[in-house]
């Protein structure tokens, strides 16, 4: 039997946190579990593990640049960057100069809210999304300098999150209008189009995406929405075909009834189990269904956590360290780190 | 403002007559309403409850599970305002309420033109958090409210 045990609950932000990063390049090495969360209070913190003790404490809080709720935040794959997006309409960029996080670029351009951001596998690509329905890809060149190579208007509502696949750069973004749309560069001329838009057609959400997550090996995503139900997608192959083209990504399962509210965030593991977090103020874990019929079930329940928080869940994340750690962050003020344990 | 009202002359009801109460620790359905029914319709002087747009049947309070539903008929199912005024019962719930408590807020079934459309902005938390740090939205819902904090 597995268990969600609850290491630590750590208080600090003043308000609603909105999301969390784990720092990708931590937790192995003898390097300490570092995390970022961001909240409504308008600051983000940095987060560590004492490797001695096990417990996280607040290394650093980013204030004094964000004017209104900080909305999420994304490392760098390099872990010496990251950026933060908010309802100020801003995305900034901090350098973590020995400890000390500076801000060293801000992105302008979209009309109002920056619900999120991502960096490409590489480091070289950034991509926001606004309220203002579109989605705007920047190039990293040297010197922190920050450059809008594309801005993507496909989608007819807000747009709640962006994410690039983990390993090609083709990016990912789901909105209030119900669907996921996918982005490409089929040129080399930063000629970005919508190459597959999933939506109720095709088995996708029928009310808001509000999160995805790609599996480790980049050739499954799930999906989460406020239709309470999380969804499953495939893809045949992952990278650029021989023949050029894209291999589009079709619905394998739906998974219903395991949320009673909003599903806000969804987070899959490198050992394959995915999590989940909603208004219902409960997590649950899904695994892989090995017994699974022809036409069943796919993914299994493995556990759920009920009263996980005393309110909304708005996002929950795996560590990137060797012992499966989540963390998990709430409308109550508070994150959670939990490690999944068998008894 | 709005400078040409959407309802020049909406029907005024009198105000349901209720024993005035304290906040009790276990809120039911007609203290819900109370917490609510003094609040102005945006456009007009009176009570949202005078006008009917909410009604204490209209409010259900789920204690045991920490869950209140309110829904609203707007005056005219072309209100612009109809937005305005569940953000300004939300606002007011969650102000009066226990975090612990859901919220949902709803137009009536067949109240509004744009009734999916107008139900899922309210509901949609994100969207909720960035209205209220708009100081022009806050003002016209914290002027809304003033009366109902009397």
């Amino acid at each position: 039997m597995m268990e969600l045990k609850e290491i630590q609950r750590l208080e600090g932000h003043t308000d609603k946190v909105w999301s969390l990063a784990w720092n990708p390049t931590t937790g192995h090495a003898g390097i300490p579990l570092v995390f970022a969360s961001c909240s409504g209070d308008k600051t983000v913190r940095i987060w560590e593990q004492n490797l001695s003790s096990g417990l996280w404490a607040c290394t650093a809080v980013l204030d004094e640049t964000h004017t209104r709720t900080v909305r999420s935040c994304a490392w760098s794959p390099s872990g010496k960057l990251l950026a933060t997006a908010s309802f100020d309409a801003t995305t900034a960029i901090w350098e973590n100069v020995g400890g000390d996080f500076e801000c060293v670029s801000t992105l302008e351009g979209h009309e109002n809210e920056v619900k999120c951001v991502s960096w490409n596998a590489a480091g070289t690509l950034l991509a926001t999304c606004s309220r203002d329905k579109s989605v705007w890809i920047w190039e990293v060149l040297p010197g922190n300098e920050f450059e809008c190579v594309s801005v993507l208007q496909g989608h007819s509502q807000d747009v709640k999150m962006v994410k690039w696949h983990p390993t090609e750069d083709i990016l990912f973004s789901c909105s209030y209008d119900n669907s996921v749309k996918v982005w490409a560069d089929e040129g080399d001329s930063d000629d970005w189009q919508c190459v597959q838009t999933l939506g109720e057609p095709n088995n996708g959400h029928t009310s808001t995406v509000w999160a995805l997550s790609f599996n480790v090996s980049g050739d499954k995503m799930v999906t989460c929405s406020d239709d309470l139900t999380l969804k499953v997608w495939e893809t045949e192959s992952v990278g650029t075909q021989s023949g050029g083209g894209f291999a589009p990504w079709t619905h394998l399962c739906t998974l219903s009834g395991y949320h009673d509210r909003t599903i806000f965030s969804v987070h899959w593991s490198r050992e394959g189990i995915f999590a989940s977090g909603a208004a219902d103020n409960a997590i649950r874990l899904f695994v892989d269904d090995n017994e699974s019929q022809v036409g069943g079930p796919l993914y299994k329940l493995l556990l759920k956590k009920e009263k996980a928080h005393d309110m909304d869940i708005n996002s929950v994340q795996w560590s990137p360290g060797e012992k499966p750690v989540l963390a998990s962050a709430s409308d109550d003020g508070t994150i959670k780190v939990w490690e999944l344990t068998s008894y | 403002m709005v400078s040409e009202l959407i309802n020049a002359n909406p029907i005024i009801y009198e105000k349901k007559e209720r024993r005035p109460r304290t906040a009790p620790s276990a809120p039911h359905d007609e203290y819900a309403v109370e917490l609510i029914d003094q609040q102005e319709d945006p456009e007009h002087p009176y009570s949202l409850e005078e006008l009917k747009v909410i009604t204490e049947e209209a409010v259900e309070v789920d204690d045991q599970r920490n869950y209140v539903r309110v829904m609203f008929t707007p005056t005219v199912e072309h209100c612009s305002m109809a937005t305005v005024i569940g953000l300004c019962l939300r606002v007011k719930l969650m102000r009066s309420l226990p975090s612990r408590y859901k919220v949902d807020i709803r137009v009536a079934p067949g109240s509004h033109a744009t009734e999916a459309a107008v139900n899922k902005q309210l509901n949609d938390k994100e969207r909720v958090a960035a209205a209220l740090e708009n100081s022009n939205l806050l003002n016209m819902v914290d002027d809304c409210l003033a009366p109902s904090y009397d």
